[in-house]
């Protein structure tokens, strides 16, 4: 059987080639960092990652996961209702909602897990689900299997959203699901207006702070800081595979009854492993360091601010943002790609994105800010992208 | 298959479902057992007893009818299949 | 609508009714590393208690092994804590792929592909490889995880009785016309610890064309004679299209998992696997951790033929004391009880006794067999057996089943 299967997947394989989207995985030998070594052996500075806060290295991070390795052990061999519940899984629980100034959390293996199980135990056939039409994968994978009614938005539209909400209130409940920062563009969702009209619509509301926990509002609480909205969100979820430490792990935070409700009913919770207990403690850590200071969030911010004004200046056609995201508009495909390559010629590690990740000649080059970097990581890479721009007729 | 009356078409439809879903000798099967709410029949396994009925009784159910709450029961079933019997 | 009383009160009511119906999940809390011995504190608040573990899916005995905790240090070290990345932008170390291939090896397969979890691998490996041409034909007993993938992928699915080669043939040749046929079961079955006939599977999908999907997460490491899994244990070994299994189990039990098979399928779901792809994979620390197992693993068979003594032993033991168990030649040993309130009692009077160990009822078993699962490990001593066998029977005298037929005990305590 298997060979003339095969056949099928080589030639698909080849097409998947052709089209230029296949995807080559660049080796790293070195932590995440500033600056990586990747196996050529060449050293680079990394502004591809999500490494916002700087925290994938951070020696307090690796010392606190080094004590839970010694007081805990390496796994749980069991899922969390079982025998897999430790009590560092639940003190994570309850710092993240204190951070977040929410009812309570419920911790995933990933953010993946987290979106992907949240539905279904939430909403039945009687309800809806009114979703940005950029939300992230797994969102849209959360919402294939529930049975809930879609409803579609406009990319932070809020006339078509507006729309939509009228379409839908014929369910019994209404859920408005947004990422809170959307991850190629970087914008920031429009979470008052979302508010406003879940208000007026009797609808409640679910962000994705996976891009902007850690990173948007002046202490880092993510988009429901940035408005004022500590509190008043039903359900957010995140990451701590990204800014909190980049390990892996994901969590749902929100009122108490929805998460309760979750730890019955959500599969990927059920069925799959929580977190080790070394990324529980790592996680701990994080979240003690970030309410202690606001050192690595401002660091963050001054990074974005500064790289952006000068790349402005340089020249440069970039989506206006209040994430760490920075869209360098290139448009075309064929030229986001070299300019990436001449671009890690010069040391600089970054990604081109073109369709379908992005829309049609919509081809962007997408920097990822940190506090990880210094003023001279961020100088060598304006320098970079200054010179690379000129020589590919990107800037006059 | 104009001949069969109702009894009869529960009757076959009772025979196929225990045949191919009910392994436990304990359990008893009705034409008012709850099914797929009750958990012997998944809802994956739905497509053979699908197959099933629309081979013998030389129907088409359309997708969108063949739904977890239309299979619920031997009664539910034969309901449907005779809508598109009588067409 | 900043959560209304009116919602408020539809959850609660929903959670009442778990409640009512006895099947809410209460989590109990483990403060010291997994392993035979544990401290848990339950209910939430009480103070610490010592208990034996017989719950756990550690049966090699590695989740806190020296030199696998010795392994994740060092990666500590030298490879930092997370890297906040997928893997085809900036998340992939070199070290993710010695892993890929020490499984590889391990499994006797072309190539793998690591995801963050078993759970993830099965989600995402049918949408990537099938389409709606093509049919997946599941044994009734398969994991959660697998029957989440199979929701998302648009090939058309059905299943067959558990374990019946007489029903999968049938199944076969029912879909005889798709163009493509994955015939889908896990090699050790969690709940009641049977082994699939994967030698009779692979003649049946050579016979008729198809391929085969094995879930070996209860059996990697330790099923079969050097631990390899189910397919060394029927004599297949090289001849399973694709094995999924994980790391959060016999293999370290931190999290994890992979697909692993056919060259062509592993680079499909590298292109396509929506988990894959949009999801960090498994952090360096555990990698290193997951490399050290398998160093052991390759270095003897030690663990795993303690562990086949062990779960013997036990089996031997519950027989003997007249507990009427699920028949199988794994560490998984189900103690029948079919009450599913019994299950529950039973549970909790061994938890007074110091053993921990689940009821498990319906709907996660069919209604009417409810059971304890118990789960030996590598990590248990004859003296942890004995003692939790002294229990077992103390509590089973107490609800008089001991020596009893399942009829017997269904007359006793009803169903």
């Amino acid at each position: 059987m298997y060979d003339s299967y095969r056949d099928h997947l080589a030639i698909q394989l080849e097409e998947i080639r052709e089209a230029g989207l296949y995807k080559n995985e660049r080796v790293i030998v070195s932590p995440q960092g500033a600056e990586i070594t990747i196996s050529t052996g060449q050293k680079v500075l990394n502004f591809c990652a999500n490494n916002y806060l700087g925290l994938s290295a951070n020696r307090k991070l690796v010392e606190a996961a080094k004590e839970a390795l010694d007081t805990h052990g390496y796994g749980m061999s069991s899922v969390r209702f079982i025998c897999g519940t430790g009590d560092l899984h639940k003190e994570l629980e309850r710092k993240l909602a204190d951070f977040f100034g929410t009812e309570d959390t419920i911790l995933y293996a990933a953010c993946f897990d987290a979106n992907g199980g949240v539905f279904e135990p939430l909403l039945t056939s009687e309800d809806a689900i009114i979703s940005d039409s950029l939300n992230h994968a797994s969102i849209i994978d959360g919402v294939r299997l529930c049975k809930a009614n879609r409803y579609r938005y406009e990319n932070a539209d809020m006339d078509d959203l507006e729309s939509q909400l009228q379409l839908a209130q014929q369910h019994r409940f209404r859920l408005i699901v947004t990422d809170g920062v959307f991850s190629m563009d970087g914008n920031v969702a429009p979470l008052g207006r979302i508010y406003e009209l879940a208000n007026k619509y009797n609808a409640m509301v679910m962000v994705d702070e996976s891009h902007s926990a850690g990173v948007v509002g002046e202490t880092g609480r993510g988009v429901t800081e940035l408005y004022n909205l500590k509190g008043k969100i039903e359900i957010i979820t995140g990451t701590l595979g990204k800014a909190f430490g980049g390990a892996i792990g994901g969590f749902t935070t929100g009122k108490k009854e929805i998460i309760e409700m979750l730890r019955q009913r959500s599969r990927p919770y059920l069925f799959s492993n929580s977190i080790p207990p070394l990324v529980a403690a790592a996680g701990i850590k994080m979240v003690e360091m970030m309410t202690e200071t606001n050192e690595l969030q401002d660091k963050l911010h001054h990074n974005t601010k500064y790289f952006m004004e000068r790349m402005l200046k340089a020249g440069f056609d970039i989506k206006p943002t209040q994430s760490a995201i920075c869209a360098v508009m290139l448009y075309d495909a064929k030229l986001s790609q070299e300019m990436a390559v001449r671009l890690l010629k010069e040391g600089i590690y970054v990604i081109g994105f073109y369709y379908p990740v992005v829309p049609k000649d919509k081809a962007r080059i997408r920097v990822q800010l940190s506090a990880a970097h210094e003023t001279e990581h961020l100088d060598k890479a304006i320098a970079a992208f200054t010179k690379v721009g000129k020589e590919l007729g990107v800037l006059k | 298959m104009e001949e069969m009356n109702i009894n009869e078409m529960k009757e076959m439809v009772l025979k196929y479902v225990i045949k191919e879903y009910i392994d436990d000798d304990d359990v008893t099967i009705t034409y008012e057992t709850p099914l797929i709410s009750s958990g012997y029949v998944d809802s994956f396994s739905m497509v053979s007893l699908l197959v099933f009925l629309e081979n013998k009784f030389k129907i088409k159910i359309p997708p969108s009818k063949a739904t977890p709450e239309a299979f619920d029961s031997v009664n539910s079933i034969v309901a449907l299949v005779n809508q598109y019997l009588e067409k | 609508m900043s959560f209304p009383e009116s919602i408020r009160s539809i959850y609660q009511a929903q959670l009442a009714d778990i409640q009512h119906a006895g099947i809410f999940k209460e989590e109990r809390f483990i403060h010291s590393a997994q392993s035979a011995d544990i401290e848990v504190e339950f209910p939430s608040g009480s103070e610490l208690k010592k208990v034996i573990n017989m719950c756990a899916n550690n049966y090699l005995g590695l989740s806190s092994h020296p030199d696998v905790i010795k392994a994740a240090h060092e990666g500590l070290e030298t490879r930092g804590y997370g890297m906040s990345s997928v893997r085809f932008i900036c998340g992939t170390q070199d070290i993710h792929r010695e892993l890929e291939n020490r499984v590889t090896e391990f499994l006797g397969t072309e190539d793998t592909i690591l995801f963050p979890s078993c759970m993830d691998a099965n989600a995402g490996v049918f949408e990537a490889i099938l389409t709606s041409e093509d049919v997946m034909i599941s044994d009734r007993l398969v994991h959660a995880s697998i029957i989440d993938g199979m929701r998302l992928c648009s090939a058309q699915h059905d299943t067959f009785k558990h374990s019946s080669m007489e029903h999968l043939e049938e199944k076969l040749l029912l879909h005889a016309d798709k163009r493509l046929k994955l015939v889908i079961t896990d090699g050790v079955f969690s709940m009641d610890g049977d082994t699939a006939r994967l030698d009779r599977m692979v003649e049946l999908c050579e016979k008729y064309g198809a391929m085969l999907l094995v879930d070996d997460s209860h059996a990697t490491g330790f099923i079969g004679k050097t631990g390899r899994g189910t397919h060394e244990y029927c004599g297949v070994f090289g001849k399973i299209d694709i094995i999924t299994t994980t790391f959060g189990k016999a293999l370290g039990g931190a999290s994890g998992g992979c697909v692993s098979g056919r060259r062509e399928i592993v680079e499909m779901c590298r292109q396509k696997a929506r988990p894959y792809l949009f999801s960090n994979t498994i952090a360096p620390v555990i990698v290193s951790g997951v490399l050290k197992v398998f160093d052991i693993l390759s270095a003897n068979t030690e663990r795993r033929d303690k562990l086949e003594k062990n779960a013997a032993y036990w089996r031997k033991g519950l027989t003997e004391a007249g507990f009427v168990l699920r028949e199988g030649n794994t560490p998984i040993v189900p103690v029948m009880l079919f009450n599913a309130k019994l299950s529950q009692d039973f549970s909790k009077d061994l938890y007074r006794e110091g053993i921990y160990a689940i009821g498990f009822f319906f709907p996660v078993v069919p209604n009417g067999q409810a059971r304890i699962r118990t789960q030996i490990s590598a990590g248990h001593e004859i003296h942890h057996l004995d003692r939790a066998l002294d229990a077992f029977i103390r509590v089973g005298k107490k609800y008089g089943i001991l020596g009893l037929t399942k009829d017997q005990i269904i007359e006793k305590h009803g169903l």
